[in-house]
């Protein structure tokens, strides 16, 4: 540690009717872990992304070792040294890994043939160099997220980076590709000279890993400590710039009657291969059932089931006694279950849509906001759109305007509102609070007990792990469409369940360094 | 009567014929691996047909014609790129626009031109030379089937070999496929994937324009309204069951190719004109249930040896 590498001074970004970095300063010491934090939209993204040349500043200026530069493109970058690990994986799936490997800089034969030999070559080279295994030979597309996150840093360091920026690394990992990930980012560091710029918004991770931390709010820099000094409660302070209270959450124990019940599911997902293959679970009224498990391993196709959104092969759905088996999305609604949809853009609202005509899906039909089934009552449904927004703290000046103008945690806030507002037996919760902010994630963990408390099963489907912990009462964990563990809340840790989620809990516990590819 | 259809006759038709497939389908290959296919290939064609009926004409030369069909080939894909890269427009919209556009100017530009309805014929078109490989000419099964072709026949085939290697052996034929699989993979690694499909877009239109003044300079020297006849859509559907691999679509240009032929030869004993005009579109048809149906079925064993 030491000299200032990069020095980014008063720098703006202005996109038309946002102003996403407002005059920003930033030291990037050589050799240090500098994480970055803030909620969504607090413009961190946009600040690496103007270091890494794939946006203009408006105005102020970035030194490096010192001297002025404009950055204007990701060569310029490159050109530094610097290098970036997208958020979403800049990978080529249908290429191999030693063709994503060398993407724009290819080793070549008489000037223009692709040389493959030492593609493969380079490689093996660099994965041996930096411990980081892979295969060249595999299609990227037929790896896993924690394997195509290797990819990406050994891309960024074939380019010689000496500056590695990872725009949320963790966000896609099980709790034990993490820690691997971190064993990678200390390696580059302390034994090879590299600086690495890590943004998150998860705390505990720039607790455990990062030797400084720089907070942003709202597109300015609130602030740099060192991370010594730092605690969750001061960082999460700094972020949302109001105290945030974790508190315990309250939850009532309650007589449990079994509300639904499934029984050897199994479904296709949209490539139709085979995506549930066998799952049974019960769920009662006044519990909270998590199902945790990596993305891609059939939760979203249990939901689109539970829902009627997607048809079953075989097994048994019954909904308070009834027999539900490939029924519509609307006859199951009204057999008692509501759903907040994992993706709320696509399926939970209209983003052409008003407020209140977002909250009024489901009962526009109904009395009293329709009379006769046809006419609306405008008077009756300004009075829900009042209460829905007061009761849920939807951040609006009034329900007129379209859905597509709110902020993400707003945007959820609604949906969860109105599906609260039909007051069913039974909630189906995906990713309630992915990409929303800490305020907002509060407000929404302490609505969904609310609701436990008062009597509802709710089944939450969720990739955020502390999540999945501080709400649920009961654990199921699925991997390749199956369940592959029960556990109450409090009989497992986090790295435990970790094992479940990947399928490792059949092998022996003991992992040699590395997963199968 | 069946010896009088299946000849070398045919062999040789087969080859003529595909050959304006083969030159399309290779230029929408370019732009369908750049990941935005276009439909106005059946326009560009035509244009290419006019235009190098136009430039033999008045340059006396077929070079000439060939030459300005690529040009006008070159500025309808450059006006492609335009709209689909940069003005974000939809690519069929702009692609069914392009077909429209150069079946009204065609027909405009005969008419104020050279004055006449439908067709135009002159002695003054020159067509393109005919080669006679020396050393083949006295074998006689050979002859007939490689020898009094247009050059262009010979140099398509060097265009699909030179495609193939341009798309998987050298990097610039990675970074088009990979503008088209996911371009910002492509720009985040130092490459400008908006350079990439703009290279594809023009060689596409290029290729088209030479595609149609094959048409009309290779064996008949005559313009006719609407003489692309849908050849930019069989290439299309060359495209798709070739799945825009160079070699097979090149093999999927023969085959629908020899459909042509096929019908010509009918033609020739006698079927009606009208059932014989229909082979080639039919045989697309059919050649793409089958090979949708075989992509199902290998996608359902697929899928079924994955879980069992």
């Amino acid at each position: 540690m030491g000299d200032k590498l990069i020095q980014v001074r008063n720098v703006s970004k202005r996109f038309p009717g946002v102003l996403a970095n407002d005059r920003v300063n930033l030291d990037i010491e050589r050799g240090e872990i500098h994480a970055i934090i803030g909620e969504n939209g607090a413009g961190k993204s946009t600040l690496m992304n103007i270091i890494y040349g794939l946006y203009e500043p408006t105005e102020g200026e970035i030194l490096f070792e010192g001297k002025p530069i404009e950055i204007k493109s990701p060569l310029d970058a490159i050109n530094l040294g610097i290098g970036m690990v997208h958020q979403h994986f800049m990978l080529l799936p249908s290429f191999t890994v030693a063709e994503n490997i060398v993407l724009g800089t290819e080793p070549r034969r008489n000037r223009i043939f692709m040389d493959f030999k030492e593609a493969v070559l380079e490689t093996q080279q660099l994965s041996e160099t930096y411990g980081l295994r892979v295969d060249p030979y595999r299609k990227v597309g037929s790896l896993s997220v924690g394997i195509q996150q290797r990819i990406e840093i050994l891309k960024v360091l074939y380019k010689g980076a000496d500056i590695l920026i990872l725009d949320e690394p963790t966000a896609v990992l099980t709790p034990q590709e993490t820690e691997d990930l971190f064993g990678v980012i200390r390696n580059l560091v302390e034994d090879l000279g590299k600086t690495v710029i890590i943004i998150t918004h998860k705390l505990q991770e720039v607790l455990a890993i990062s030797h400084r931390v720089s907070v942003m709010r709202q597109g300015k820099m609130v602030g740099t400590l060192n991370t010594k000094d730092a605690d969750e409660r001061v960082l999460a302070e700094m972020m949302v710039g109001r105290e945030v209270l974790f508190e315990e959450l309250h939850k009532v124990e309650l007589p449990k009657e079994e509300v639904l019940s499934v029984d050897g599911i199994r479904a296709r997902d949209n490539r139709h291969l085979m995506a549930l293959d066998g799952v049974s679970f019960n769920l009662r009224a006044g519990e909270i059932l998590g199902i945790a498990g990596v993305e891609g391993n059939g939760q979203t196709e249990l939901v689109e089931v539970l829902t009627g959104l997607r048809k079953m092969e075989e097994g048994t759905l019954t909904i308070k006694g009834v027999d539900a088996f490939n029924r519509t999305p609307r006859e199951i609604r009204k057999l008692g279950i509501a759903h907040i949809p994992e993706d709320r853009l696509a399926t939970g609202l209209s983003r052409e849509a008003t407020i209140w005509e977002n909250l009024l899906m489901g009962v526009q039909h109904m009395e009293p906001y329709a009379i006769w089934g046809i006419h609306m009552n405008k008077g009756k449904i300004r009075e829900r759109t009042a209460r829905l927004i007061e009761e849920f703290d939807i951040r609006t000046p009034t329900g007129d305007i379209l859905a597509g103008s709110l902020s993400g945690g707003n945007m959820q806030k609604m949906i969860i509102a109105r599906e609260f507002s039909f007051n069913t037996p039974i909630l189906i919760v995906a990713q309630p609070t992915r990409g929303i902010d800490v305020g907002a994630i509060e407000f929404v963990h302490k609505q969904i007990v609310e609701k436990r408390n008062a009597g509802t099963a709710i089944l939450l489907v969720s990739a955020d792990l502390d999540e999945i912990f501080r709400l649920s009462d009961r654990i199921l964990t699925l991997y390749e469409g199956r369940i592959t563990g029960e556990f109450l809340s409090g009989e497992i840790s986090k790295r435990e369940i970790g094992l479940y989620m990947t399928g490792k809990h059949m092998d022996s516990i003991e992992r040699g360094g590395a997963y199968e590819q | 009567m069946l010896k009088q259809i299946l000849n070398l006759t045919l062999i040789q038709h087969t080859i003529r014929t595909a050959t304006p497939l083969i030159l399309a389908a290779l230029g929408g290959l370019l732009t369908e691996h750049a990941g935005m296919l276009n439909i106005g290939m059946e326009g560009i064609i035509l244009l290419g047909s006019f235009f190098g009926v136009l430039g033999s004409y008045f340059f006396g030369s077929s070079l000439a014609g060939v030459l300005l069909a690529g040009l006008v080939g070159l500025i309808v894909g450059l006006i492609f790129a335009i709209f689909v890269i940069d003005l974000k427009s939809d690519e069929f919209i702009v692609g069914i626009a392009i077909n429209i556009f150069a079946g009204g100017l065609t027909v405009f530009l005969l008419r104020s031109i050279f004055g006449v309805k439908g067709a135009f014929s002159s002695p003054n078109i020159i067509p393109l030379p005919r080669l006679n490989l020396p050393g083949i000419s006295s074998i006689p099964f050979l002859d007939i089937i490689f020898n009094n072709h247009t050059v262009f026949i010979y140099i398509s085939w060097i265009f699909v070999i030179m495609t193939y290697i341009y798309l998987y052996k050298t990097p610039y034929g990675i970074w088009l496929r990979a503008a088209g699989e996911y371009p910002e993979a492509l720009e985040t690694a130092g490459v400008s994937f908006r350079r990439m499909k703009y290279i594809a877009s023009i060689a596409c239109g290029i290729l088209c324009g030479f595609a149609g003044s094959h048409l009309s300079l290779g064996y008949l020297t005559l313009f006719t309204e609407n003489m692309s006849a849908n050849r930019g859509f069989i290439a299309l559907a060359a495209i798709i069951f070739g799945r825009a691999n160079p070699i097979k679509t090149f093999g999927a240009a023969l085959m629908f190719g020899f459909f042509d032929a096929l019908g010509i030869r009918l033609q020739v004993v006698g079927v009606p004109s009208q059932f014989t005009q229909m082979i080639p579109y039919v045989a697309t048809i059919v050649a793409l249930f089958i090979l949708t149906r075989r992509q199902l079925t290998k996608r359902k064993r697929d899928s079924e040896k994955q879980f069992k």
